[in-house]
């Protein structure tokens, strides 16, 4: 949907505070449907992050006078909109557990494979131990999946991967979200999570192996009742 | 499948499968320095293990990317905004 672009941040900054309202129309209408989609990963319906974003608009209306310019405009109310969505998220009990909706390192420990920090994202006894000839060479190498053809079978991949995503930690979850389901860039993600490149790497890393690992379990399962299903 | 402009014959640290898993995300990053992204990508031409777990990796992203949504604001929503904008500067 083509938009006329948006004027460069001082400038648009300065027609908000100015309560000029056709750019304000033009900045609600660019950004919201992104803001709708972060806030989407806090809380767990679409009506709460509908009014999630209407909250941060009325922030930014009120608080706009204290842009610095020391992120880009999109940015600055991208944040106001995670602030928003995290503390609204952290109200309502979903599924995710309350130990892991603490901010700090260490609160998301949820099991082996699944924490933000140490250890290792796939099973130690998938590969050769040490000693062994082939010490850390596969001994339980990934099966090939099927191709993603079938409709049914790529609407139940879907189904499997969002299951995934929301049994993932907190932190774990924001930004695989962001990243992968989004196509936010590293550094945007970064910068609206206010978290260091290195931080955000790892998150990632550990959430994709945690979504693939689900995967696999459930691509081994679909080849085994198929097996059992061949007379 | 040796490259030309490159010796051969120059000692290699070959990285165990455990490695490179680890190393995915950075690896599909871009991230890496050039002498590990070389020992990823031999390893890779090698090791079908990995290059499965790369590609599934690879796939697992393809998934996510087709769960995205997200709707614009409701007219009403919109309408309550603006008319809160108007207000407020008055
Ligand atoms: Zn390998």
């Amino acid at each position: 949907m083509p938009h006329t672009a948006l004027p460069p941040d001082d400038v648009l900054a300065g027609l908000l505070l100015a309560g000029d309202e056709t750019a304000f129309a033009q900045v609600v209408d660019a950004w919201s449907p992104g803001m709708v989609r972060l806030a989407r990963v806090y809380v767990s319906t679409e009506d709460s992050a509908a009014e999630v974003v209407q909250e941060a608009w009325l922030a930014v209306v009120r608080s706009i006078a204290t842009f610095a310019g020391r992120s880009s405009l999109r940015t600055w109310v991208y944040r106001i909109v995670a602030n928003i969505a995290r503390r609204r998220g952290g109200r309502e009990a979903r599924t995710v557990p309350a130990s892991s909706l603490g901010a700090g390192p260490g609160t998301d420990d949820a099991g082996p494979g699944t924490g933000d920090t140490g250890g290792p994202t796939v099973d130690p006894a998938r590969f050769a131990a040490p000693g062994h000839p082939f010490a850390g060479h596969w001994q339980q190498p990934p099966a090939p999946w099927p191709g993603p053809e079938q409709a049914l079978l790529a609407a139940e991949v879907r189904a499997e991967v969002a299951a995934a995503l929301a049994g993932l930690p907190a932190r774990q979850r924001v930004v695989i979200t962001l990243r992968d389901v989004h196509g936010y860039d590293s550094a945007e993600v970064c910068s609206i999570l206010e978290i260091s490149v290195a931080n955000q790497r790892v998150l990632l890393h550990r959430a994709r192996a945690a979504v693939r690992l689900r995967l696999e379990r459930y691509f081994d399962h679909a080849a085994a009742r198929a097996a059992e299903e061949v007379p | 499948m040796t490259d030309p402009a490159e010796p051969s014959n120059e000692p290699v640290d070959h990285l165990a499968c455990n490695e490179l898993v680890e190393l995915v995300t950075v690896f599909l990053e871009g991230d890496l320095d050039p002498a590990t992204e070389r020992r990823v990508i031999d390893h890779i031409s090698l090791c079908d293990g990995c290059d499965l777990y790369v590609d599934q990796v690879r796939q697992t992203t393809d998934v996510l990317a087709g769960l995205s949504g997200g709707a614009p604001l409701s007219p009403a929503d919109r309408e309550r905004l603006l008319a809160t904008f108007r207000d407020s500067s008055g």
